[in-house]
């Protein structure tokens, strides 16, 4: 385990450090990190980071193979183009949290803020509280679970995705519908629930995936101004 | 971009020590606000029949004896308290007097703030360097806003710098950038109220003050701007006794809240509140879009 203090070093020194590890396994314990930006960015190499303290914006970026924990709230973008590995915060995410993460997986313990998962190109994201409005927008692949509510407009302009919600769904985005879950769906939920550590009944949960009405151009959708009608 | 802070004490014992734990908050949203600081500081409140003005000049040598002569034909117990390019006059005398006679009088001079309690300090340069020339370390104040500007819309001037005055012991700073402040600003105009440059907050400012006039209370000239003011935006209003903080209903600009026993604080970024007391067991969250968050009491129009 390696120590690593943000007082004592800077945000480019601490990445730099993550980016120069030889070989897979070792552990790093990042202290003092105060809400700075872009901690964490960049790890290719299967590692584990501690981050003690709430990180600012875009943590955990560029994510590959390793794990980083952030032992406190995330601000902006959190694993935003994640491809692989996990990336786990144990309070709260501001807005677009693992915004369009490829692959790898995102727990948020407690809430995450508005457009979560938004651009979603197949990584998987599982909330243990409520996503913020318009979570999921202009998703293209992948999964989000939502153990508790779901904010205005979920899934909007919704292209694929599955999207999982225990709780309330204030309402849903355009092009996106409730979905009965098949065998394949409730199996890959139930793989997230696990990893995550959560016990609940997959069944519980409803599925809401994309109608497919924004996949071609529609005229009827055009809105014309007043004038030229 | 623009960083927004807010201060606001619940423990009076903190009060000697405002300006200390605030200023190092202001100068971590210098990157998000580099044009230009501000402040509008709530301390040592006037009594009833005292206003507290706050007047500016383009001049690091004011002097400010001419300032205080012309005021003494119009009001009595005037106190006059250079602060650099700045100074606070206390006197017992009717707003619209004191306005008067100073445009007719010292037409160089900026009025920032008129109320019992506010002072308004800003200029143009780094958050570092504002501090430092306002002294604002060393200030005790029961709460304060404060505002980082990267100027977008308007040019990078005192004038456009935050906060803005909305009326009596009222201000405003802003993250973000309003779409329909041209037509706005004609409108208010025409409604009397009068505005001095092409800032877009500016015109946010002249709203809420127009809202105020016609009776609201703040929470409801709020509501009311939530439907009027279009665009982008986090607000912080200072008010006598608080602040508000109001988000749009997209809530795209950032902005995080701390609340202790002590305190409420609000910032653009986490790392405003970084080094606040207690703050690794403050309640923390972010405000929610379009609704209207209130500190203190309320005020009344």
């Amino acid at each position: 385990m390696r120590n690593f203090d943000c007082d004592l070093h800077s945000v480019r020194e601490l990445n730099q450090a993550l980016h120069d590890v030889q070989s897979d396994g070792e552990s790093f314990n990042v202290l003092n990190v105060k809400g700075q930006h872009a901690l964490a960015c960049g790890i290719t190499h299967n590692i584990n980071v501690s981050l003690q303290g709430h990180a600012g914006y875009y943590c955990a970026g560029m994510h590959q193979r390793g794990t980083v924990t952030v032992h406190g709230n995330v601000g902006v973008g959190v694993a935003e183009n994640m491809m692989s590995g996990t990336v786990h915060v144990t309070g709260n995410a501001s807005q677009s949290a693992g915004a369009t993460a490829h692959g790898g997986l995102l727990i948020v313990d407690g809430d995450a803020a508005a457009r979560c998962g938004i651009s979603l190109k197949g990584g998987s994201i599982v909330v243990k509280g409520s996503v913020g409005h318009m979570s999921c927008f202009m998703a293209q692949a992948g999964t989000l679970v939502v153990c508790g509510d779901a904010g205005e407009a979920l899934g909007d302009s919704l292209y694929e995705t599955r999207i999982f919600v225990l709780g309330e769904v204030e309402s849903l985005g355009a092009g996106c519908e409730r979905k009965t879950s098949t065998a394949e769906d409730l199996s890959i939920l139930s793989d997230l629930l696990a990893k995550a550590e959560i016990d609940i009944d997959p069944a519980q949960f409803a599925q809401y995936g994309s109608d497919k009405s924004l996949y071609n151009f529609s005229v009827d959708n055009a809105v014309l101004p007043e004038v030229s009608r | 971009m623009c960083g927004i802070v807010g201060l606001y004490l619940k423990n009076p014992a903190l009060e000697p020590r405002l300006g200390e734990m605030f200023a190092p908050m202001l100068v971590a949203m210098s990157g998000r606000g580099p044009d230009s600081a501000g402040f509008a500081i709530y301390r040592r409140p006037a009594d009833d029949s005292t206003i507290k003005v706050t007047l500016q000049s383009t001049a690091i040598d004011r002097d400010w004896s001419a300032v205080q002569e012309s005021l003494g034909a119009v009001g009595d117990d005037i106190l006059v308290t250079p602060n650099a390019n700045a100074a606070v006059v206390e006197i017992k005398a009717g707003e619209q007097e004191i306005r008067d006679v100073l445009e007719k009088e010292h037409p160089d001079l900026r009025i920032m703030s008129i109320g019992h309690s506010i002072e308004i300090l800003k200029e143009a340069g780094l958050p570092v360097d504002i501090v430092a020339q306002y002294g604002l370390v060393g200030m005790s104040g029961s709460h304060i806003i404060g505002h980082t500007r990267m100027a977008t819309e308007s040019d990078v001037t005192t004038e456009g710098s935050h906060p803005f005055s909305t009326g009596m012991d009222l201000c405003l700073v802003h993250n973000g950038s309003f779409s329909n402040h041209n037509r706005l600003r004609e409108v208010l105009r025409r409604k009397g109220i009068q505005f001095e440059t092409d800032n877009d907050t500016e015109v946010a400012a002249g709203y809420l003050t127009w809202r105020l006039q016609e009776g609201d209370a703040l929470e409801e000239a709020l509501e009311h701007a939530l439907r009027d003011l279009d665009g982008f935006y986090t607000l912080a209003i200072g008010t006598k006794n608080g602040f508000a903080v109001l988000r749009d209903p997209i809530a795209c600009k950032p902005a995080v809240m701390a609340e202790t026993d002590d305190y409420v604080a609000i910032a653009s970024e986490y790392q405003s509140l970084a080094h606040l007391p207690g703050i690794e067991s403050a309640r923390l969250w972010e405000p929610e879009p379009a609704r209207v968050y209130v500190w203190g009491e309320q005020v009344a129009a």
